[in-house]
């Protein structure tokens, strides 16, 4: 069963405000939805291997080469705050 | 015949002999948008001038004597979460709301190479998340066949679009369902390739192991061009596939005689609508009348493929949705403290689906879990994808229905999420073993709204999937049909 208090301490590391009424909400549709999947626990997986991806690709290797982008100006304009070629943010480091 | 009635194809000719304009076409086309898409709710944003004038330059360069690429002069709609340049791009969601893409996507140079037309942007669950569209943060998207009822999702724009004739063709993508479901409500053609089919540069990443780009359309021959179109390896998508692209327009005419195809009996359970079990069963005696061999098989873990899917999708969408924080575009919240900026910008700026799935996702990954959830769902997807192969020892293609039911009402399920995932039950196993699939009309239920059938193959074999479904429709009349919105 999920609390409120887990609900609290996921949104936290993913990074997200949640008003009390979300808290709630999301308390009880994230018990119901893992609830649900606890069915993938009746299941044997033992010695089955995990997949990651469909299809089972190696690594794909390329040289690393610099290539001019034209357009570092249409990058800056979706900037929600800048500064010359920089984007701009609250201190980070105190 | 109306104009809109006509295909991609009898357009190319039309314009290649110069019975008709690309502007002219074009015209006629946004001037249908402007009259139904008000109604309808399918586009997020329309390129009348950029439209336009690229359907100016396709006809100066038919009188000059260019030679045309294979899509000039028809007008494609792009669901929102593609990439154009200089365009806005923005997953229905308001932290994107005003983004602006700085580069096409692969899919849209191959489209612009082609001279087709791009019309505009069509409306979506927010970060294709959902199955009805109505998680997009700006608009309702009406199923044209009757406007109480959802178009499907994630792809509901881009499948009610075509349905109603506002475009002849339009590109969707696909995670667990979000180009089939919604082609199978709207009563079109959706289809989702072989994973590493289509480049996915360009497309904003929601679970990375799963999206996948695919075309909509009214027939299986705009179809067929449509894909090959936009199909084929590309540098810039390391999960691209180097395989040589087959001529899909015309692999689709050879006869289907002695083709295996296999029916699942876990896809035909109760709970699935008697409609939709009818019609389904129908498509099969047609092609049993056409000479192909029916078996019945089974894929054992399908019952677990709604978990293994709702847990991987979310957990890479929890990583993939971390790059949303206000820093570099979209939509910021200012706060005093950073982290508080992240918080309140995140919090703020997705709506409830993406929270949830941020959430179960993050959950899932987190210590203490991940061997619990995310761990178990990969092992998990090894079993569905090994049902699938062994099932492809024995027949050639796996016929289903597309969705459990047809469209439900709009805001019926918007508060149980659980009852909104189970309406992907029959299309996720496909992306979870990364192959190719299609959702084709094939009936009605009593009430008037379309069903679709599901045709999947094996990897790399989109050909005998469309061929199949050429065949089909080549017997029936689903396809002529369009619902009366497209009349006004």
């Amino acid at each position: 069963m999920i609390t409120k208090k887990d609900v609290e301490y996921v949104a936290n590391l993913a990074r997200l405000e949640l008003s009390e009424e979300e808290k709630e909400k999301f308390t009880k549709q994230l018990g119901a939805i893992l609830e649900y999947m606890d069915k993938l626990k009746k299941l044997n997986t033992e010695n089955i291997k995990p997949t990651a991806h469909a299809l089972e690709l190696k690594n794909v290797w390329r040289e690393d080469e610099v290539k001019p982008y034209p357009h570092k100006n249409d990058i800056l304009e979706n900037a929600p705050e800048k500064e010359a070629d920089f984007f701009k943010v609250k201190k980070v480091i105190e | 015949m109306e104009l809109y009635k006509e295909t991609a194809v009898s357009f190319l000719k039309k314009i290649k002999n110069r019975e008709i304009s690309a502007v002219k076409l074009t015209e006629y086309f946004l001037d249908r948008i402007k009259k139904i898409d008000k109604t309808l709710g399918s586009f997020v944003s329309v390129f009348e001038s950029d439209a336009l004038s690229s359907a100016e330059k396709i006809d100066s360069e038919i009188n000059s004597g260019r030679e045309l690429g294979e899509l000039a002069g028809i007008p494609v709609a792009i669901k929102d979460n593609i990439c154009i340049r200089k365009k806005p791009t923005t997953c229905a969601s308001r932290i994107l709301e005003n983004y602006v893409s700085t580069y096409d996507a692969t899919v849209i140079e191959k489209l612009k190479k082609a001279d087709a037309i791009i019309i505009g942007k069509t409306n979506m669950d927010e970060f294709a998340m959902g199955s009805s569209t109505e998680n997009s943060a700006f608009k309702i998207t009406r199923n044209p066949w009757n406007i109480e009822y959802i178009p499907g999702g994630s792809s509901g724009g881009s499948a009610a679009c075509v349905s109603a004739g506002l475009v002849p063709l339009s590109i969707g993508s696909d995670t667990g369902g979000s180009i089939r479901q919604p082609a199978s409500c709207c009563g079109v053609i959706g289809f989702k390739p072989t994973y590493g089919r289509v480049s996915r540069f360009g497309l904003v990443a929601f679970a990375s192991s799963l999206d996948q780009i695919g075309p909509f359309s009214k027939n299986v021959e705009d179809c067929a061009l449509l894909l090959k179109i936009i199909s084929g390896y590309d540098s810039y998508d390391s999960t691209s596939v180097n395989c040589p692209v087959p001529d899909y327009p015309s692999e689709i005419k050879k006869d289907i005689k002695g083709i295996r195809i296999g029916l699942p009996e876990e896809y035909f359970i109760s709970g699935i609508d008697p409609e939709v079990e009818k019609a389904v069963l129908d498509a099969v005696d047609v092609f049993k009348n056409q000479g192909a061999e029916i078996k019945k098989i089974s894929l054992p873990h399908t019952e677990y493929a709604v978990s293994v899917y709702y847990i991987i999708a979310s957990s890479e969408a929890s990583a993939n949705l971390a790059r949303y924080d206000g820093v570099k575009y979209g939509y910021r919240y200012n706060a005093e403290h950073l982290i508080d900026m992240y918080k309140l910008t995140r919090g703020n700026g997705f709506g409830p689906e993406v929270k949830r799935r941020i959430m179960l996702g993050t959950y899932s990954l987190s210590s203490g879990y991940y061997e619990a959830y995310y761990g178990k769902a990969q092992k998990v997807r090894t079993l569905i994808k090994n049902d699938f192969e062994s099932a492809f020892n024995e027949v050639d293609v796996i016929l289903t229905p597309t969705a459990p039911t047809p469209a439900f009402k709009i805001g019926e399920k918007i508060d149980d999420p659980l009852q909104m995932y189970l309406s992907d039950i029959f299309t996720i196993p496909c992306n979870l073993a990364g192959l190719p699939g299609i959702s084709i009309p094939c009936g009605f239920s009593k009430n008037g709204l379309p069903i679709g059938l599901q045709i999947l193959g094996k990897y790399f074999d989109e050909s005998t999937i469309l061929k199949l479904a050429y065949n089909y429709e080549k017997s029936t009349e689903w396809h002529k049909k369009y619902p009366e919105i497209a009349n006004l």
